[in-house]
């Protein structure tokens, strides 16, 4: 009951935000603002982690691999596919789920809480489409270029361990990362994580946009919202895996 | 003219308004007071349908706003100016372009001429010097101003005023008092004021409606409230020392 009710009024919420904006040039520019606080924000502590997981993964796989008959470029093969086929779109996505889940609904939360939603609302702009909308678009539109980041600085990770350990040879890991390359991995990365972009965004604008109550209730939406947003994709990064390369 | 006719709303199986009927006119300051808690504000949200009634009929000039379909609402709406209770100014916006905010969505001034508007509304409420200041650098007083300049940018027809004077000195009362009197009746706007300042009241109102315990329990003018014997009236217009002192001075 209490589920049906949610979703009902989830997708009616998310129908909205597809309607006509109000003023082309205010929602071009809130379009643009929003790019550059989820986006390009975002692309800091995106290459961090990246970093990072590449060098791990790449000292890990050596560590595994040490069969003489497993040639060591297998190595940087394995790092460049998980980079690709995983981590970049999904486990990058559950980090920014954190990151921008909760300030969306923590944002559109005080909103609400401050009757800010309502002012809108009284000026006669709809205000779930002229609020969330510009966010929504703004972070699929941005989500690939963030993809594609993560891929590439990871695999410059990896490279980073060869270089700095002895883990494998620098000619091994360059060898590895081009061999057997599958293009269709990047876009099926870059697809899953569109979807993923839709459901963190929305999610968490609607936690906040029905938050009651005060400050409390503004903290509990935005924890629910990396949650909930958090399950769901990982439960599509199954369903669009299922579907796409299967 | 707002005509209010028999709405009821209630919460969670709480009745917060009951049977409450009241009339608006236009180029007159209709005031609603009552204790807090009375349901004042849900009353005022009600009418413009930010909370949906359970009953009963909102004619905005022969417009039984209930009835009304989204998109016409939105047409009621912006002729609607609205001062919330906290101000409810957009934090990420700094005040002129606060008040710049409906005339950016509504009208198709040039730059020029919305600034031109933002500034005269700015200086109507006393607030210069601020324009390029983010809400939360200016004081709670100052908010409720900048409120208020966002809420007569675009020449509303119906005022809708939340307790302007809480959280502000006497003298800053005065001077917005002053004010929403002067534009209601110097455009004839149709404005409805919540409050619990009985300096208001008494300074500004000419009609005045009692709301107790989400009814509406007695309406009349200012000087018919002073004079009369409603028990639930005079225990909420005599608590304070000042105008306990004023009745005695009185007989
Ligand atoms: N969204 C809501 N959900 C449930 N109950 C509510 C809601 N809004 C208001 N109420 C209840 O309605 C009653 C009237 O509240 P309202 O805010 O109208 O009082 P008020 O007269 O404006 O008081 P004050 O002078 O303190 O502002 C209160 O008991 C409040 O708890
Ligand atoms: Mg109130």
């Amino acid at each position: 009951m209490n589920l049906l009710f949610h979703l009902g009024r989830y997708f009616v919420f998310v129908g909205k935000i597809f309607s006509k904006p109000e003023k082309h040039g205010i929602w071009f520019k809130q379009f643009a603002k929003e790019v550059y606080k989820l986006g390009v924000s975002s692309a800091g502590i995106i290459a961090l982690v990246s970093l990072f997981i590449g060098a791990a993964i790449t000292i890990q796989m050596a560590y595994n691999i040490t069969s003489p008959l497993v040639p060591n470029y297998v190595i940087s093969l394995t790092t460049r596919d998980t980079m690709l086929l995983e981590f970049s779109s999904t486990i990058i996505c559950l980090v920014l789920a954190g990151k921008v889940g909760s300030s969306i609904a923590s944002e559109i939360g005080t909103m609400r809480v401050t009757e800010q939603i309502d002012a809108l609302e009284i000026m006669g702009i709809n205000s779930s489409a002229f609020l969330v909308s510009p966010k929504v678009f703004a972070f699929v539109f941005f989500i690939p270029f963030l993809v594609i980041i993560s891929m590439f600085v990871g695999i410059g990770g990896g490279w980073l361990s060869s270089f700095l350990t002895d883990a494998l040879t620098v000619q091994d890991y360059t060898q590895g990362i081009q061999l057997f390359f599958i293009p269709y991995y990047v876009t099926y990365s870059v697809l899953k994580s569109i979807v993923f972009a839709f459901i963190i965004v929305s999610i968490s604008a609607y936690q906040g946009y029905y938050v009651t109550g005060g400050a409390l209730e503004v903290g509990r939406a935005s924890t629910r919202a990396v949650v909930y947003s958090s399950v769901l994709v990982l439960l599509f990064d199954l369903i669009l895996t299922q579907l796409l390369l299967s | 003219m707002i005509d209010v006719i028999g709405i009821n709303k209630r919460f969670n199986n709480k009745d917060v308004l009951i049977d409450v009927s009241a009339t608006f006119k236009p180029g007159l300051v209709n005031m609603v007071i009552g204790k807090s808690g009375s349901g004042k504000t849900v009353l005022l949200k009600s009418l413009v349908g930010l909370h949906e009634v359970d009953s009963g009929v909102i004619n905005f000039d022969s417009r039984d706003f209930t009835q009304l379909k989204h998109k016409d609402r939105t047409e009621i709406r912006k002729e609607v100016g609205m001062l919330f209770q906290g101000g409810a100014l957009f934090d990420s916006a700094t005040i002129e372009e606060n008040v710049m905010y409906p005339l950016d969505m509504f009208t198709n001034l040039s730059r020029a001429d919305k600034l031109k508007r933002a500034n005269f509304c700015l200086d109507r409420v006393n607030l210069t010097g601020v324009n390029n200041l983010f809400p939360s650098e200016i004081s709670g007083g100052m908010q409720k101003r900048a409120a208020i300049a966002r809420a007569i940018a675009l020449n509303p027809k119906y005022l809708f005023c939340d307790e302007p004077n809480s959280g502000l000195d006497p003298q800053t009362s005065i001077v917005i008092d002053n004010l929403i009197d002067e534009i209601t009746r110097e455009y004839g706007i149709t404005t409805v004021v919540n409050t619990h300042d009985l300096n208001s009241v008494l300074s500004i109102s000419d009609n005045v409606v009692f709301i107790h315990e989400g009814q509406s329990w007695w309406n009349g003018t200012k000087e018919e409230l002073l004079k009369t014997d409603d028990d639930v009236i005079n225990s909420f217009l005599y608590s304070s020392e000042i105008m306990k002192r004023l009745r005695k001075y009185n007989q």
